[in-house]
């Protein structure tokens, strides 16, 4: 496995600009992920690695010797589409074995039987290896082409929103294979998607991409918790991170046109205009709260309920565990974690202005 | 205002039984979502209910009245579907009096409804631009209010949010119930999102291979599945089930020492179900365990996610089992790391593994 670099990468198509001055760093057995809507240009940025695609500037590195003249075949790396590209007619078995077959590698087929067998194991398809694909399940399918990746050992691994077409229940479940897999065989990944969620639980970092430019890079938690704009604050979690325009005058916060003002340390160097970001499970209905607001709506979800809480004309989404007994038209006293609060500059740039000591 | 009612409706597609003999009635009022995988007959049921599917048996009631066989046009529903099937070519106001034109309605009546429906859905701003020009959040708010004008006696909703990005969906779901909650008007809402389901629904259908398998409020289906396909279906992740076996008063668990000491108000229910020893499944929603050191289950840690505010482990318990646990966001264990858990008692369930359908107890209130 290698670790893998883009240095600068510019990718113009005629009227757009696709990547615009993309850097940054794959280490060796990183999970990382490029999330961004659609459009940002992620897939562009894997074609650009994979060799399809050629940069107009920059430089690619594998292992820090540059690749740009390296045909796709060169480069040693694996692709893992979002459509499984089977051979339908073949068994299981031939599928997973055909990239191990290749006459340029000349591997001895009792090697090739034991690669298949351990990679059929590691994704619990090993009762299927005699099936012919045509005949398997969706998530099925996208086991064996997640495993006629993994057979060799590239470079690196591309994927390319390989989950998206699977049903909820099998993307949870192929969600924490994949991890799985990749933490204990300490595979390089380049894992791309518009999922927030496939991001947060799979990536050791994640950088967001959107309109051609890495907004952020950082950890799982780096992203949630310090969103560099309002861009990647709201694209992470959910429900929606709430987010209101708000003034400062001398050492208080107002959300305009609400009755909730907060406390800001005289230390804080705020904007008198900003953006106020709270993500919702940091506003807690509690009975001694500084706040009141009426329920507007309740979303339960089983395991959370999402409450709706107006406050003249804003509405706050609260995150609360298990079920309420809150009931719409309710009045409700509630707090904020004044330690968790987001304040963005109003053109999106986070304010790196800590409020922690309020 | 409508109740409606299916009494023993099924529908064949030749030797296929898309839904079969199914008794549902719909109250006054009520949201109703019907849940379910693809295939499970849900979209086949609603389309009964709207006179868009013939019924090959049974009868449906709207209100009393026996309209089983009466064209869709006159069962006085409206029907929303997935994608919104707008005029292109005449601005969103058109669209939305198009029902009300259609039914010869004065200019005023029509003048005033559209404009009581597009206050109600914050699209005032839309009325002149042409649906093609829209984003899909806004399309599928033109629909809305183009089935929303014509007050009829009971919606039927084909995943009308299937084809939104998550965002939208979100806020339109809030939007779509806040409505309702306005409105009151009888409700039937088709999806495969059981997160879409328990946020909305009064009452959850849950349908698989063609039959009922649950219905019952949010808080039901999510706590006191009736079986192991609604405890896997509810929730994200979905109930754990790990098959044990009963000895006495303990579950015993494949995997090294998992010895499970059942809650005492189990006892009778269990033994009624199983006499002194049999295998059963022992069901627990992943937010019922927490991580301790003196926990009766134990397991390897398999994967771990963040999902913003928390995290859940996956933990390998044994050779089959991998059980999802939700602790807070602090805990960071790597792969392989022991761990061990307890099962918060008021929230185990026991299911019987030859029917697949839960043991019940009496619950003192």
């Amino acid at each position: 496995m290698s670790n893998v670099a883009l240095q600068q990468i510019t990718k113009r198509f005629p009227g757009v600009v696709a990547l615009d001055d993309v850097s940054f760093e794959i280490n060796d057995g990183e999970f990382f992920v490029l999330l961004g809507p659609t459009g940002a240009g992620k897939t562009t940025t894997l074609r650009v690695i994979a060799g399809l695609e050629r940069q107009d500037e920059g430089t690619v590195l594998f292992d820090d010797e540059p690749v740009n003249d390296l045909p796709p075949a060169d480069r040693d790396i694996a692709f893992v589409f979002q459509q499984y590209s089977l051979y339908p007619t073949m068994t299981v078995y031939d599928n997973l074995a055909f990239p191990l077959r290749s006459p340029l590698r000349r591997i001895p087929e009792d090697q090739i039987r034991s690669r298949v067998e351990a990679t059929a194991d590691k994704l619990r398809i090993g009762h299927l290896l005699k099936r012919k694909t045509a005949h398997l399940s969706g998530g099925e399918m996208q086991r064996v082409s997640i495993g006629r990746a993994i057979v060799r050992e590239p470079r690196i691994f591309l994927m390319d929103e390989p989950l998206s077409n699977l049903d909820a229940k099998l993307r949870e479940s192929l969600r924490i294979e994949l991890q799985h897999l990749q933490k204990t065989q300490g595979s390089t990944t380049l894992f791309v998607t518009h999922d927030q969620i496939e991001a947060l639980t799979m990536a050791d970092r994640i950088a967001v991409l959107d309109k051609g430019r890495i907004i952020q890079t950082g950890t799982p938690e780096d992203i949630y918790d310090r969103p560099a704009t309002t861009f990647v604050a709201q694209l992470v979690g959910t429900p929606r991170i709430n987010l209101f325009t708000a003034r400062r005058e001398d050492h208080t916060l107002y959300i305009n046109n609400s009755s909730i003002q907060l406390p800001v340390p005289e230390t804080a160097d705020l904007p008198a205009s900003l953006l106020l970001g709270i993500r919702p499970e940091d506003v807690i209905p509690d009975p001694g709260g500084m706040f009141t607001g009426q329920v507007t709506l309740t979303e339960p979800l089983g395991v959370e309920t999402i409450v709706h809480i107006r406050s003249d004309q804003q509405t706050l989404l609260s995150l609360i565990p298990g079920m309420t007994s809150l009931r719409i038209g309710d009045e409700v006293r509630f707090k904020v974690l004044p330690e968790r609060l987001h304040c963005f500059h109003l053109d999106g740039k986070r304010v790196q202005a800590r409020l922690s000591v309020m | 205002m409508a109740t409606i009612d299916l009494k023993q409706v099924e529908k064949k597609f030749g030797e296929f039984h898309a839904v079969k003999p199914m008794d549902m009635t719909i109250q006054d009022g009520e949201f109703v979502v019907l849940l379910g995988p693809s295939g499970c007959g849900k979209t086949t049921t609603l389309r009964m209910i709207s006179g868009l599917e013939t019924v090959s048996g049974g009868r449906i009631l709207l209100n009393d009245r026996d309209v089983t066989w009466l064209h869709p046009s006159e069962r006085d529903i409206a029907f929303v579907f997935q994608f919104y099937a707008l005029y292109p070519h005449i601005t969103a106001r058109q669209n939305i009096a198009f029902p009300l034109q259609a039914q010869g309605e004065s200019r005023e009546t029509i003048e005033k409804r559209v404009n009581e429906v597009v206050r109600v859905l914050r699209i005032e701003h839309l009325l002149n631009e042409r649906p093609g020009k829209l984003s899909g959040g806004d399309q599928q708010r033109i629909a809305l209010a183009r089935a929303l004008v014509r007050r009829p006696a009971a919606f039927l909703m084909d995943e009308p949010l299937g084809a939104l990005d998550a965002d939208f969906r979100e806020s339109m779901r809030a939007e779509i119930k806040r409505l309702h909650i306005d409105q009151h008007a009888t409700t039937v809402y088709v999806t495969h999102d059981q997160v879409e389901a328990m946020a909305m629904g009064d009452r959850i259908v849950v349908m698989d291979n063609a039959v009922i398998q649950q219905a019952g409020t949010p808080v039901d289906v999510y706590y006191d599945p009736e079986n192991l396909f609604v405890a896997r279906f509810i929730g994200s992740p979905g109930m754990n089930l790990v098959t044990g076996f009963f000895n006495d008063s303990m579950v015993r668990m494949p995997g090294s020492d998992n010895t499970y000491t059942i809650p005492t108000d189990w006892a009778e229910p269990l033994g009624e179900a199983f006499g002194r020893e049999g295998d059963v499944i022992v069901g627990f929603r992943p937010e019922a365990a927490r991580l301790s050191d003196q926990g009766p289950i134990v397991g390897e840690v398999y994967a771990t996610e963040l999902q913003g505010s928390y995290t859940v482990l996956h933990i390998n318990i044994n050779e089959h089992d991998i059980v999802h646990i939700r602790t807070d966001r602090l805990v960071n264990y790597p792969i392989g790391t022991v761990v061990r858990f307890d099962l918060n008692p008021k929230m185990v369930r026991f299911f019987n593994p030859k029917t697949e359908t839960a043991i019940r107890r009496e619950v003192r209130k």
